[in-house]
């Protein structure tokens, strides 16, 4: 027990809640916005599992980081502007369509992944580049802050950035505020003139771009390389963040924080002994156990606010 | 034509379409795009040996199909068959290793422990649901992973066979196996089972006052609960039930096709049983049909992959597309709207 705490308490462990969360942290702030529009992007596991090929593919081709990483959140954004073409305007189930884009995405990968390099499980024969980390000026000379805050991934302070941004899109932006209407009433906002589809077809893009810095993190940055369904379920990790956040920018934040911290956990238990083969199901244990939390907690509120007007 | 053959017209021709787009891809990638394709459609039904291996691969995918279907048809969107079958056949594997029964109880006592201890894990998020709202999609798809780890690690702690060359479990009992139904293939009574299965879950669904429930809790929860339903409780019960079936499902799969408990990962038939669903339309009878045809094409892919240059994952890009369509209410709606018209002004 000892050895854990020690592990736990050493900036190490710190670094490495910002280094796993970031994948989720892109995934949920995705979630997020095509929540919001109301419209329930499932396909973010597999968003973020093609554009993980993506990047891995063409940054080998075109020796580029950059160029991969364009190209990984371009087909991050394809990805969702198919499901967002057969969601809005061939009225496919959005639950259904998701399920195809992951069933897709995890064989489709493999598919291309093996014509390319000729093996199924990793791209470890291609020369593929990697997202350079960046150590931040001063910050990295201070102690405890420096070896926690520098010395990221770019993409890690991308996905912070990127919580500033959507926080700013959504509250002070006329595109927050159509896709807030849309999801709250579509008949009032198409009233007053506001496109429900062109709305979700955006938030749906939107989302599909953020899945894809999430997926491109993962081979770019998180590893080296893209291994075969490398994203083990932080799509849906990411959903659970959002719901559990309350679909609120902050509360998604600090959520899939949690889970990510649940995920830097589990891999520090490693220390302790404990069978890996349980260990890995730590972060998934903790991900049910958040929503239930979350959902005992909303329908108590909502008995609460059925009780009421009797009570008055 | 008439409007009513709309569905069954319109599922054909999606699946004609993915065919055609198989083609597509599979001549975009082969040096002998011909042969390839002639090997994906006529090869799984050349030989006996491909006939019984469709069959034997339909059993659980007609299982998690029907399990799905159920769910599906109450308006459930759980996925948690796939770790149900895997954890339900380390539970019957661990009672075909351990138990010494005849022959006829043998088999009886671990499918009926593998189904009850899917029936209760399916519970699980049934209940979340049905008592706190809680979302069954991405509970049910942790509740997988769960499922798996904890699975995997009784296969390596528990049930390993130290003398067997990869991480495989003791030999089975010979008394725990199901029989061979079809000499000369490795068709066996499960089959027979699924079968019964199938049938009885057409009954419950159409001839019972608890099937009537689900499918009007699916139709429409509210309007369920105010015509006097107990939504929540028929939510548990469809869980308990499409658990159930997929837990006999994953202890038939390891009984019928094993002698040792392998699987090092998850199998895929849960999220195949989506598959099987969708293209049975939720029926229950239709699922026999749907899954003879995933069969089909699956081992197509897998016998393009052995005698051919194109992997067999193509498939799963086959499967997506057919799901995107069938699910595609607009998709050749004009031409039922066409029909429909036709009717009515030969009537009017």
């Amino acid at each position: 027990m000892d050895s854990l705490w020690s592990v736990i308490w050493s900036t190490d462990f710190a670094f490495s809640i910002l280094r796993v969360t970031t994948p989720i942290l892109f995934a949920a702030l995705g979630a997020l916005i095509s929540n919001r529009a109301g419209i329930i992007n499932i396909g973010l596991e597999g968003i973020m599992l093609v554009a993980a090929l993506t990047g891995v593919v063409t940054s080998a081709y075109t020796h580029s980081a950059w160029v991969g990483l364009l190209c990984a959140v371009l087909s991050g954004v394809m990805i969702a502007g198919i499901l967002a073409f057969f969601t809005l305007q061939f009225k496919t189930h959005i639950i259904l369509g998701g399920i195809a884009i992951n069933m897709f995405a995890s064989g489709g990968t493999v598919f291309f992944l093996y014509l390319l390099s000729g093996d199924k499980g990793a791209s470890s024969s291609l020369q593929s580049k990697v997202l350079p980390n960046v150590d931040i000026p001063l910050l990295k000379d201070v102690p405890v802050l420096g070896p926690i805050l520098s010395g990221h991934n770019v993409l890690t302070y991308a996905s912070i950035a990127a919580v500033f941004a959507v926080y700013y899109m959504m509250k002070r932006t006329p595109l927050g505020l159509r896709i807030r209407s849309v999801g709250e009433n579509p008949h009032a906002a198409q009233s007053v003139g506001v496109s429900v589809v062109r709305t979700q077809y955006t938030a749906l893009l939107l989302s599909g771009l953020l899945a894809g810095l999430g997926g491109a993190y993962m081979s770019m940055g998180y590893l080296s390389l893209f291994t075969r369904d490398m994203t083990a379920g932080r799509g849906w990790i990411a959903i659970a963040a959002e719901s559990m956040g309350r679909s609120t920018t902050v509360g998604t934040t600090l959520t899939s924080f949690l889970f990510g911290a649940a995920n830097a956990l589990a891999n520090a238990l490693t220390v302790l002994k404990i069978p890996s083969e349980l260990i890995a199901t730590f972060p998934y244990a903790a991900t049910v156990i958040g929503l239930l939390v979350y959902a005992i907690g909303e329908s108590r509120k909502r008995k609460k606010a059925a009780v009421k007007p009797n009570e008055g | 034509m008439k409007a009513k053959y709309f569905e069954p017209f319109r599922t054909l021709a999606v699946i004609l379409i993915a065919l055609v787009i198989a083609f597509v891809i599979i001549s975009l990638v082969s040096d002998r795009p011909l042969e390839t394709i002639l090997i994906f459609l006529w090869e799984p039904l050349a030989t006996k040996g491909h006939i019984g291996n469709l069959i034997e691969m339909a059993i659980p995918l007609m299982f998690t199909g029907l399990s799905v279907s159920l769910l599906f048809r109450a308006n459930l969107f759980n996925l948690g068959a796939e770790g149900i079958f895997y954890f339900s056949g380390v539970v019957a594997a661990a009672i075909a290793i351990h138990a010494s029964l005849n022959g006829f109880l043998h088999p009886i006592a671990a499918i009926a422990a593998g189904s009850v201890v899917g029936a209760l894990l399916s519970a699980i998020p049934g209940i979340l649901k049905a008592k706190w709202n809680a979302n069954e999609l991405v509970t049910s798809l942790m509740f997988n992973n769960i499922l798996f780890g904890v699975g995997l690690y009784i296969l390596n702690y528990q049930l390993r066979d130290a003398k067997a060359f990869s991480s495989a479990s003791y030999k089975f009992e010979p008394t725990a196996l199901l029989s061979r139904i079809w000499p000369g293939t490795r068709v066996h009574a499960g089959l027979i089972i699924v079968l019964v299965m199938i049938v009885a879950a057409h009954v419950f669904l159409y001839k019972t006052k608890w099937g009537y429930e689900l499918r009007m809790t699916g139709a429409n929860r509210a309007f369920a609960g105010y015509s006097g339903i107990r939504t929540a409780r028929v939510i548990i019960l469809t869980h308990l039930i499409a658990g159930f079936i997929a837990g006999m499902g994953g202890s038939v799969e390891v009984l019928g096709m094993y002698t040792r408990f392998n699987w090092v990962s998850l199998p895929g038939y849960g999220l195949d049983g989506a598959l099987v669903a969708m293209l049975a339309k939720n029926n229950p009878l239709s699922v026999i049909g749907a899954a003879l045809f995933l069969s089909y094409i699956r081992n197509g892919a897998d016998l393009m992959a052995r005698l051919s240059d194109v992997p067999s994952e193509m498939i799963s890009i086959v499967q997506a597309i057919i799901i995107l369509l069938l699910s595609a209410e607009q998709f050749l709606k004009f031409w039922k709207n066409r029909m429909l018209l036709k009717e009515a002004r030969k009537h009017g």
